[in-house]
């Protein structure tokens, strides 16, 4: 994973990753279109793909909506580092496979528009501009198997054994 | 070291004797739940997984409650696609609307969910239930799909954090502002990841719909959970609704707290959540005067039949502010014929105000009474983020039914003091 970062501070909440008016539909391009468009309008336009956002504290705090996930990965965001996760955002991500990072030293210190690569194998975000490492612990053992499964469905299907 | 409520009904719904906090479990579901706005996408991933059977038809709950009736064709086709679903699936909790009710307050008064119960919810307040003394906490849309499919869970066990409500409530003070009061004081991640166990005198004597608004918000101080020990008002309110076995769980004597906290519920007066977060919390008398445009009562938090009996009380023979479009949604169709046999509709319309069927609509700018440009308003819901009930640049404050009704008298935040409560 590598791209730009786009900064954004704490509890970056549901409605301002995909205000409420667009969960009439659950197609992803149309999601995608209006990620983040409470905090910032503009931002559709300026995301390219593989680009990452980097928070602050409590990043999709507020509702169940998995369209915010969904509308950040449809987008084409690679990931997210962030001080910390709201829950339901996080097992959501988890369970969709949009990868994830919590790693405070990395949110505060990465820029808007950095350049960062992170390594799963290496469990290390690297800022390219700053050219500074950041270790982020790696999720329990029963959350990378759903990771790897490539998603909690694909994860119960394998249980179910469902062909 | 004993347990709590929570890891109590989570080691029992997983298998095992115990369960410390931190642990990973695949717990059994009692109930889980979807609405027309998430259980669209967990339909489509059960299908798309090419799963045939839904593990047990009697415990999952589709309720369209969130832009229903209808607003426009594509809620319609997600409406429909819970419809479709449910006849498939011969599932025997489908509330079509006109049987419906914000899924919140319909459930616990269906007697879907009882005590002991381990609920899992495509929605964030589902929480609220944790005030039968169920573990209750809300997924995303795979979660209910792979539920549908498994009747599991994956969950990380929680810490809890108590809190100890000392004292009495007094005059005017309701469950909603002990709960934006503790919001205030730990912030909206002030119990990430954690269950919040509330507890002491003043919980022990509030009314059970006080206590659904208080778990309803726990998700605001960013918990997984919310709850409160069944006793003997929790017995009684599912006397006549629950109808199978249930089991009342307490915490040990001695068991863990991540934290304690101590509030005087005596020195808790009416609170008020000032933009665009929760815990922007201030004594309503701090900020009386504000202008505002639109007052709505309702919600999962504030749309039961107490919280309209209080808002009736204020308004009866009053009028809303000719500035005030004033909006009161009962929460379910039980509460609402509760409300036109004991005269709080016509009570309601005599003061001017728009009386609605049951829906979660403007609480999330989804319709009847979305915000223009620049707009305020004061509302019994439980979020007031950046263009949460319409236009990025539209204002939300939180309140009790009690604020909310005698601003709307105002035209302004004004306190419910003054007459005494019944």
């Amino acid at each position: 994973m590598k791209g730009k970062c786009w900064k954004f501070g704490d509890n970056i909440n549901t409605d301002e990753i995909i205000p409420a008016r667009y969960l009439n539909t659950i197609d992803t391009k149309e999601l995608a279109a209006h990620c983040m468009e409470n905090a910032d309008p503009n931002f559709t336009k300026k995301v390219k793909a593989g680009d990452a956002i980097i928070a602050g504290d409590n990043f999709g705090c507020g509702s169940s909506r998995e369209h915010a996930p969904i509308a950040i990965k449809a987008a084409g965001l690679s990931c997210i580092v962030a001080k910390s996760f709201a829950r339901i955002f996080f097992r959501n991500a988890i369970n969709i496979g949009l990868p994830i990072f919590e790693c405070p030293e990395a949110a505060e210190q990465i820029r808007e528009g950095d350049e960062i690569e992170v390594s799963l194998s290496t469990g290390e975000i690297v800022d390219l501009t700053l050219k500074r490492r950041f270790k982020f612990e790696p999720f329990p053992r029963e959350m990378q198997e759903i990771i790897q499964a490539g998603g909690l469905m694909n994860f119960v299907k394998k249980k179910m054994k469902v062909a | 070291m004993g347990m709590t409520i929570t890891e109590k009904i989570i080691a029992a719904h997983s298998g095992l004797k115990e369960v410390s906090p931190g642990q990973f479990v695949y717990a059994n579901v009692d109930i889980c739940l979807g609405n027309d706005i998430t259980a669209p996408i967990a339909i489509e991933e059960f299908e798309k997984a090419g799963i045939k059977n839904v593990f047990d038809p009697e415990k999952i709950v589709l309720v369209p409650d969130h832009f229903t009736p209808n607003k426009d064709i594509k809620s319609a086709q997600q409406s429909k696609s819970l419809r479709i679903f449910a006849e498939k699936h011969r599932l025997k909790h489908y509330f079509e609307i006109g049987r419906m009710g914000i899924e919140h307050a319909l459930l616990p008064e269906k007697g879907i969910v009882a005590p002991g119960d381990l609920v899992i919810g495509a929605d964030s307040h589902t929480c609220t239930y944790g005030a039968l003394g169920a573990f209750s906490t809300g997924v995303g849309s795979t979660d209910l799909a792979a539920c549908f499919a498994t009747g599991k869970v994956w969950l990380k066990v929680p810490e809890s954090i108590k809190f100890v409500f000392h004292g009495k409530v007094k005059n005017w003070t309701s469950g909603k502002d002990l709960i934006l009061y503790t919001i205030g004081k730990i912030g909206v991640d002030g119990a990430l990841y954690k269950a919040m166990e509330f507890t002491g005198s003043a919980i022990s004597q509030l009314p059970m719909d006080d206590r659904f608004a208080m778990c309803n918000m726990a998700i605001e101080a960013g918990a997984k959970s919310g709850i409160i020990a069944p006793d003997k008002n929790t017995e009684e309110y599912i006397k006549g609704r629950v109808t199978k076995k249930y089991v009342m769980y307490h915490s040990d004597p001695k068991c863990n707290y991540a934290k304690t906290y101590e509030f005087n519920a005596d020195e808790i007066s009416p609170q008020i959540a000032l933009p665009s977060l929760p815990e922007n919390t201030k004594p309503v008398d701090e900020v009386s005067g504000i202008k505002i445009d639109q007052v709505v009562i309702g919600s999962c938090t504030n749309g039961r039949i107490s919280d309209l009996r209080i808002a009736a009380q204020l308004l009866k023979g009053k009028k809303a502010h000719p500035s005030i479009r004033l909006i009161i949604i009962p929460a379910t169709q039980d509460i609402y014929k509760q409300a036109l046999q004991e005269g709080l509709i016509e009570t309601f319309i005599d003061a001017e105000a728009v009386v609605s069927t049951p829906t979660c609509g403007p609480c999330l700018g989804g319709h009847m009474g979305v915000l223009a440009e620049g707009e305020r308003a004061l509302s019994t819901t439980n979020r007031n983020f950046v263009g949460r009930m319409g236009h990025p640049r539209s204002e939300i404050y939180l309140c009790s039914p009690a604020v909310a009704a005698a601003s709307a008298i105002m035209g302004k935040i004004t306190p419910p003091g003054g007459t005494v409560k019944n």
